[in-house]
């Protein structure tokens, strides 16, 4: 009888198996097709950035001897810098362009072929003078930069066979252009631009530096506010505060606040900081202020599971050894929870460093041009930085858009390795 | 491991070994079998009720935790044993949901006076736990946290003197000597244990209350944890929570027997496991439930 009992059990249990281990596969498979659509689109992403970006991190420069003329930049010999700065400096590039094209005589040619030279040219050279006067009245070789046209030109961006009204190139540029190379004086080099200028309506001169600088300078009021609040916050809550409606209240608010849309959050510091505490528009400190109050409830909570992921042996054996309740967090407590803080941190400045939209109401989507020297300067930020060069024409700029959507991501990956390697080296186990 | 909610799981369990068992349910009428006085009274527990929310997790218990003596809290789970036991410093006061009503003196200070602060009281009143939990600190300063944070010491060389004596009290100083600054966590798990009540001394408490301190460990570590209680009761008034009936046996001189948040019966530890007295006690000790 127990015999029959028991085959049937198994029997059972064979034939349930067929099924069972079907579901499992199932399962398997609907699990490593979302992991691998997963991956495919973020290898979509990161290969359509690159490919289009990092042409961007160098640049077209043309070769020309620029003869510093005395008669142009010092006609009276007084070496004053004010009145040096003031002289005419195009002349000087244009000089070499006119001996290396003596063919090209109509006015209308001759503005053509200035303008295979970026407009920051003369530039170059007036920050070359002012670094060292004594260049006035030499000969030098110099890579001047090239118009963004030309750099679309010489990058291959713009197609040579398009019909002539297609392109923005004609055909007697291509024809200098070339020329020019032929006489081994177009090169590429390095971007160094990208990285230092700030913005600008030319996208040649046009960099990062200024949405970098910003970005930090909102980045270090954000860290130097919500980081003290909310593990405050996060371990008054877990550690101290009684369990009743107020507190569940709270809690629930908290976690609402992490769900609020963040344009909200900017429409609040337009309505509070800048409005009525009367801080200047476009201002990190003010963005950092906005961030502050967005990545506040994401450090609350992380935080928080931190504080309770804290065995309460550990709670239990402080106070069994007569530590009062504060010397328990602050001694035992929080140095266990602080791994899980940090990284809580990091994520949410993550967050906030690539945050837009509450910043375009505070007004750090203007176009400026000097980059920030502090967090009272008007500034722009990087993802806004994208936004704004992804709304110009220029084809210059879409290289420089995903350029420096390039250099946001890396900041974001170094970030959240960062986290990691934080959460590693200091899990401990008890 | 949350330890105050298994307290309190294992209370609110109560009701089901209740209604399992089938015995008679005990009520607040219920007299405690033995005699719960003893002359040379360290803590004096009297009417004291535990309720956990609802709860009612222990009943009108009297009870007197003698100098220098060795008393045992035995009985099945969910009986109130570790609960009461978690009175006596007033650890209870973690759990929010938990309320205490009735008088705990330690000699003649009422332990739940409003106007007691409960820093000092767990200086007097050391406690071991269940599951060893030291520090994720040096061997060290798992010992010098308590005479730190009390300013017990004056000088490093005070200092040194008093772990080196905790922990040779808690037969712990020969394995660990030559290892002080390497952390408490990488011991075994009966060394662990050691260095917990080595840390539980080294604050000089008066009397030690252990939760159950040898049911992670294996039959070796127990031996030993045994030995030390026996040699720690020249000094210290200890309460001890078990679920072995072996170990009450052999570690204390009186014995209490909680059932379902009551206090049974109380006696000589010979006399309890060789004559009991209640029904319920001889049940238990004999291994009819439990």
């Amino acid at each position: 009888m127990a015999e029959q009992q028991n085959t049937r059990t198994i029997d059972k249990v064979n034939a349930s198996l067929k099924r069972r281990y079907a579901t499992e596969r199932r399962f398997k498979t609907l699990g490593l097709g979302a992991v691998v659509l997963g991956l495919l689109f973020v290898s979509m992403l990161f290969v359509d950035i690159l490919s289009k970006g990092y042409s961007a991190f160098v640049q077209t420069h043309i070769q020309l001897e620029v003869y510093f003329d005395p008669e142009i930049l010092d006609p009276e010999g007084t070496r004053d810098m004010e009145a040096i700065a003031r002289a005419d400096f195009r002349q000087l590039v244009r000089e070499p362009l006119r001996q290396i094209f003596p063919e090209v005589t109509s006015r209308r040619d001759k503005r053509a072929l200035y303008k295979i030279l970026s407009t920051g040219a003369p530039f170059q050279l007036i920050e070359m003078v002012r670094a060292n006067p004594d260049l006035i009245g030499t000969r030098m070789t110099i890579d001047l930069i090239a118009d963004d046209d030309i750099d679309m030109l010489v990058k291959g961006h713009i197609d040579r066979n398009a019909p002539a009204d297609q392109r923005r190139v004609n055909d007697t540029v291509i024809g200098w252009i070339d020329r020019l190379d032929e006489q081994g004086l177009v090169a590429t080099k390095f971007n160094t631009g990208f990285f230092i200028n700030g913005d600008s309506r030319e996208p040649e001169l046009a960099g990062i530096g200024g949405a970098v600088a910003g970005s930090f300078y909102t980045l270090l009021v954000t860290l130097a506010l919500s980081f003290p609040i909310g593990v405050a916050a996060a371990i008054y809550l877990e550690e101290f505060a009684p369990k009743n409606r107020w507190t569940d209240l709270i809690e629930v608010n908290i976690n609402n606040l992490a769900a609020v849309p963040s344009i909200v959050f900017g429409l609040l510091g337009l309505a509070m900081f800048i409005n009525l505490f009367g801080l200047p528009r476009s201002a990190p400190l003010v963005g950092g202020l906005v961030l502050t109050l967005m990545t506040l409830p994401t450090i609350i909570i992380a935080s928080r599971a931190a504080l309770k992921s804290v065995p309460p042996s550990i709670r239990e054996a402080a106070l069994g050894v007569g530590a009062s309740r504060m010397q328990t967090v602050f001694h035992h407590v929080v140095p266990l929870a602080m791994p899980g803080m940090l990284t809580g941190t990091i994520i949410g400045m993550a967050q906030a460093l690539g945050e837009t939209a509450p910043l375009l109401m505070i007004g750090m989507v203007a176009f400026i041009v000097d980059i920030p020297g502090g967090p009272m300067d008007p500034s722009s930020v990087l993802p806004v930085q994208v936004y704004l060069w992804a709304d110009s024409p220029e084809r210059a700029f879409v290289e420089r858009t995903s350029a420096a959507i390039i250099v946001l991501l890396s900041f974001l990956i170094a970030m959240n390795t960062f986290a990691v390697i934080m959460r590693r080296r200091f899990e401990r186990r008890w | 491991m949350n330890t105050a909610e298994n307290v309190a799981t294992e209370a609110v369990n109560g009701t089901k070994v209740r209604s399992e068992q089938g015995s008679k349910p005990l009520d607040s009428d219920f007299e405690t079998v033995g005699e719960v006085r003893v002359p040379n009274a360290r803590m004096t527990a009297t009417d004291v009720n535990v309720y956990y929310g609802d709860k009612h997790a222990i009943i009108d218990v009297n009870l007197d935790i003698g100098k220098n003596q060795v008393i045992a809290m035995i009985g099945p789970s969910g009986c109130g044993k570790s609960t009461f036991l978690r009175c006596l410093n007033r650890m209870n006061d973690t759990i929010d949901i938990c309320r205490v009503t009735g008088e705990i003196k330690l000699d003649d200070q009422d332990i739940y006076d409003r106007k007691l602060d409960v820093v000092p009281l767990r200086a007097q009143v050391g406690m071991v736990f269940q599951k060893p939990n030291p520090f994720p600190k040096s061997i060290y300063d798992n010992i010098a946290y308590g005479p730190r944070i009390h300013g017990l010491v004056a000088s490093r060389a005070e200092l040194d003197e008093i772990v080196e004596n905790s922990l040779a009290k808690a037969g712990l100083w020969d394995e660990v000597k030559d290892r002080l600054d390497q952390p408490g966590t990488g011991l075994s798990g009966g060394q662990q244990q050691r260095l917990c009540i080595a840390r539980t001394i080294a604050v000089e408490p008066e009397v030690i209350l252990m939760d159950e301190p040898c049911s992670a460990l294996d039959p070796i570590a127990t031996a030993k944890i045994e030995e030390l209680i026996d040699e720690l009761r020249e000094n210290y008034t200890i309460a001890i929570v078990t679920h072995s009936m072996q170990q009450a046996a052999r570690v204390s001189q009186r014995t209490a027997y909680f059932h379902l948040g009551n206090l049974v019966e109380v006696g000589e530890t010979t006399q309890i496991f060789t004559n009991p007295r209640h029904k319920l006690t001889e049940d238990y000790i004999t291994g009819r439930f439990g």
